[in-house]
C-alpha cells in the first residue's frame, strides 16, 4: 500500500471521530447496567407504612418491628427516663438534635418524639449500620454507673440515650434517625407517613 | 507403535497453535534461579488453592439456592442431604482461610527478597490486584451461606460505602439493591462470586504469572542471574523449571496438603477462626451478632478502620485510613530506596523496621477479633501508626540503610 500523498490529518480526524462516537456509544449502553442496580420495584414497594398496635407495651418495654425491612423501636419510656434525658446533655454530641437529616421537622426537643412518653427510631447504629442493643437498666457493670438507659451497640461501642441521642466520643457520628410516624388514634402508630393518610 | 503417532500429532498441533513453545518457554526453558528456598513455594501453592476453589464452587453451585429464603437451608443440605457434600463445603471454606495464609507467606516473601523492586513493579501490582479482588472474593462468598455473621458482615462493611461524603446513602442503596441487605444483595453477590471475579482473577494470575517469565524470578539473594550466561544463553545459576522446580513444588504441595487434611478433617471450623459460630444462626435483620468480628484474613483492616476516630460528624476517615492501608501495599516498589533487594544483604535500618511492621500487622489482626475496649483501642491506634511509619518513612530508612556488599552470583547455605 502507497502511504504517498495521504493526507494524515483526515485520517487522524475519522480516528478520533471513531473513537469518540464509540466512547458516547458505550456510555449510553453502560447506563441500563448501572440503573439496573437500583432498588427494583418490588424493594420499592416494599417500603409501604406500617401500622403498629402499641396499646400492650408498658413502660420500660420496647417493640422492635419491620418497616423497609429495615428494624423499627418503638420504646415507652417511664417518666423516670424523660426526667433522665435532659441530665445526660452535657455527654452528647449533638444534644438538640441539630443534624437535620436524622430526624423528620416536627421532632424536637429532648424527647425527640411526637408524644414523649414512647419514642421511635430506626433501629440501625448511625456508625457502620449494626443493630444496637435496648440497654434500659440503670448503671450495669459494663457500661458504668453513670448509665441512665439507652442504647449499646455491641459492633463497636457506640451508646445513645433513650431519645437516640448519640454520646460524644463514641464511634457513631450521629443520633439515631427517626422516621417519619403519626398517631392514627392513642393505641395505633403509622410508621412512615406523617400524616394519616385519607 | 504409539509414540510416533503422538509426536505426528503435537507436530500437527504446533503448526497450528504453538503448544511446544509455550510448554518450553514457561516450563522446561524457564530458567529460575537454583537458589529459591522454603519461601518459594507459595506461588505453586496459590495455584493449586485457586484450581481448588474453583472445582468445589462449581460442585457447590449445583445445590446451593442463591435466594434470601433458601440460601441458609441448602448449605444446612449440602452438609447433610448431598452425598460427600460436607467434604467439598469444607474444601472451599478451608481452602479460602489457606489461600490467604498462602498469600500472605507469598507477599512476606516479596517483602523480604525485594521482590517488588525495579524491574518486577508490574509483577507486584499484578499481585496486588490478585490480592484485592481475592479479598472481594471472600467477602461476597461469605455473605452466600446467610448466616448472622454473613449478614451483619456485610451491612458493616456496605455500611462503609455509605460513609462516602455526599453520595454516600445511594451509593450504599445502588449496591445492596435495597434499602438494607435482601435477597438482591444476595443474588447479585452471587453473581459476583462465582462468574465476575473468578474470571477477573483468573486474568490476573495469568498477567503475574506473564510479567514473570518476561523479566524472570527474583531469588532469596537478589542477584540478577541474566547477567552472567554461558555460550548458550542459559543463566549461569538457573536451572529449568521443569524438571526441577515442579518436581521441588510438589514436595510443597505434599506437606500442605498434609496440614489442609488435617483441617479439613478434624477441625474445619478451627475454633471460629474458619467458620464462625454465629454463622450457625440464620440470617436475621432484627437482631445484632454480640459481637461482629470479620474472618482473620480481613482482622488487620478491621482494626484500623476502628482505630480512627470520626471526623466532623463522619467515619468516612477511618474508611479512607482502611483504604490507605492497601494503597500503601501497592506504592512499595517506589516506597523502597535501597540499592539491594535481599534483606540478606540489607541493614539493621530495614530490618528493624520490618520486624515492627510484621508485629503491628499481627497485633492489628488480632486486635480485630477483639471488642472495641478503650485499651484495645488505644492499641490499635498505636499499631496502626507503626504500620504507615513503615511504608512512609521507607524511602527515608532505605536511603541511609548500611547495606552489604551483593555477591556476583547466587549463593546455596
Amino acid at each position: 500500500m502507497s502511504t504517498d500523498g495521504v493526507d494524515k490529518s483526515k485520517r487522524r480526524f475519522l480516528t478520533n471521530a471513531t473513537v469518540v462516537v464509540g466512547a458516547v456509544g458505550t456510555a449510553f449502553v453502560a447506563v441500563p447496567f448501572i440503573k439496573s442496580w437500583n432498588p427494583s420495584e418490588r424493594a420499592k414497594a416494599a417500603g409501604a407504612p406500617v401500622e403498629v398496635d402499641i396499646s400492650k407495651l408498658q413502660p420500660g418495654q420496647i417493640l422492635r418491628v419491620l418497616w423497609r425491612k429495615q428494624p423499627v423501636w418503638i420504646v415507652r419510656r417511664t417518666d423516670q427516663n424523660i426526667a433522665d434525658l435532659k441530665a445526660l446533655e452535657g455527654e452528647l454530641e449533638d444534644p438538640a438534635s441539630i443534624v437535620k437529616e436524622q430526624q423528620p421537622d416536627y421532632i424536637t426537643g429532648t424527647a425527640r418524639s411526637i408524644k414523649e412518653e414512647y419514642f421511635v427510631a430506626v433501629g440501625i447504629c448511625t456508625h457502620l449500620g449494626c443493630a444496637p442493643t435496648y440497654r434500659p437498666e440503670v448503671g450495669p457493670a459494663d457500661l458504668g454507673a453513670d448509665w441512665k438507659g439507652g442504647f449499646f451497640c455491641p459492633c463497636h461501642g457506640s451508646k445513645f440515650d433513650l431519645s437516640g441521642r448519640v454520646y460524644a466520643g463514641v464511634p457513631a457520628p450521629l443520633n439515631l434517625k427517626i422516621p417519619d410516624h403519626v398517631y392514627i388514634n392513642d393505641s395505633t402508630l403509622l410508621i412512615g407517613l406523617n400524616k394519616v393518610p385519607v | 507403535m504409539i509414540l510416533p503417532i503422538l509426536k505426528d500429532t503435537l507436530g500437527w498441533v504446533d503448526d497450528r497453535f504453538p503448544a511446544t513453545k509455550m510448554w518450553k518457554e514457561h516450563l522446561s526453558e524457564y530458567y529460575a534461579p537454583k537458589n529459591f528456598n522454603f519461601w518459594y513455594f507459595f506461588g505453586s501453592l496459590a495455584l493449586l488453592i485457586l484450581v481448588n476453589q474453583i472445582v468445589t464452587g462449581i460442585w457447590l453451585t449445583m445445590s446451593y439456592k442463591p435466594n434470601a429464603a433458601e440460601a441458609f437451608a441448602s448449605v444446612e443440605f449440602i452438609m447433610r442431604g448431598v452425598d460427600w457434600g460436607w467434604l467439598i463445603r469444607y474444601m472451599h471454606s478451608t481452602g479460602a482461610s489457606a489461600f490467604f495464609i498462602v498469600i500472605y507467606l507469598h507477599m512476606f516473601r516479596g517483602l523480604i527478597y525485594g521482590s517488588y523492586q525495579k524491574p518486577r513493579e508490574l509483577i507486584w501490582i499484578f499481585g496486588m490486584f490478585i490480592y484485592l479482588a481475592l479479598m472481594a472474593e471472600a467477602f461476597m462468598g461469605y455473605l452466600l451461606p446467610w448466616g448472622q455473621m454473613s449478614y451483619w458482615g456485610a451491612q458493616v462493611i456496605i455500611s462503609l460505602f455509605g460513609t462516602v461524603p455526599f453520595i454516600g446513602e445511594e451509593l450504599g442503596t445502588w449496591i445492596r439493591g435495597d434499602f438494607v441487605i435482601s435477597d438482591a444483595t444476595l443474588n447479585r453477590f452471587f453473581a459476583f462470586h462465582v462468574i465476575a471475579l473468578p474470571i477477573v482473577l483468573l486474568g490476573l494470575v495469568v498477567a503475574h504469572i506473564i510479567a514473570l517469565h518476561e523479566v524472570g524470578s527474583n531469588n532469596p539473594d537478589g542477584v540478577d542471574i541474566k547477567k552472567l550466561k554461558d555460550d548458550k544463553g542459559i543463566p549461569l545459576d538457573g536451572i529449568p523449571f521443569h524438571p526441577y522446580y515442579s518436581v521441588k513444588d510438589i514436595v510443597g504441595v505434599g506437606v500442605f496438603l498434609f496440614f489442609f487434611a488435617l483441617i479439613l478433617f478434624f477441625f474445619p471450623e478451627l475454633g471460629g477462626w474458619f467458620l464462625e459460630k454465629d454463622n450457625f444462626v440464620p440470617a436475621n435483620p432484627l437482631v445484632t451478632p454480640e459481637h461482629i468480628v470479620p474472618l482473620w484474613y480481613f482482622t488487620p483492616f478491621y482494626a484500623i478502620l476502628r482505630a480512627v476516630p470520626p471526623l466532623f460528624s463522619s467515619q468516612f476517615p477511618g474508611v479512607l485510613a482502611m483504604g490507605m492501608s492497601i494503597v500503601m501495599l501497592f506504592l512499595l516498589p517506589w516506597l523502597d530506596r535501597s540499592k539491594v533487594r535481599s534483606i540478606r544483604y540489607r541493614g539493621m535500618m530495614y530490618k528493624i523496621p520490618l520486624a515492627i511492621f510484621v508485629i503491628s500487622f499481627i497485633a492489628l489482626g488480632w486486635l480485630g477479633t477483639q471488642p472495641a475496649t478503650e485499651v484495645f483501642t488505644n492499641f490499635a491506634r498505636v499499631f496502626s501508626v507503626l504500620y504507615f511509619a513503615f511504608f512512609i518513612l521507607m524511602p527515608w530508612y532505605t536511603s541511609i540503610d548500611k547495606t552489604k556488599p551483593v555477591p556476583e552470583r547466587v549463593t546455596t547455605k
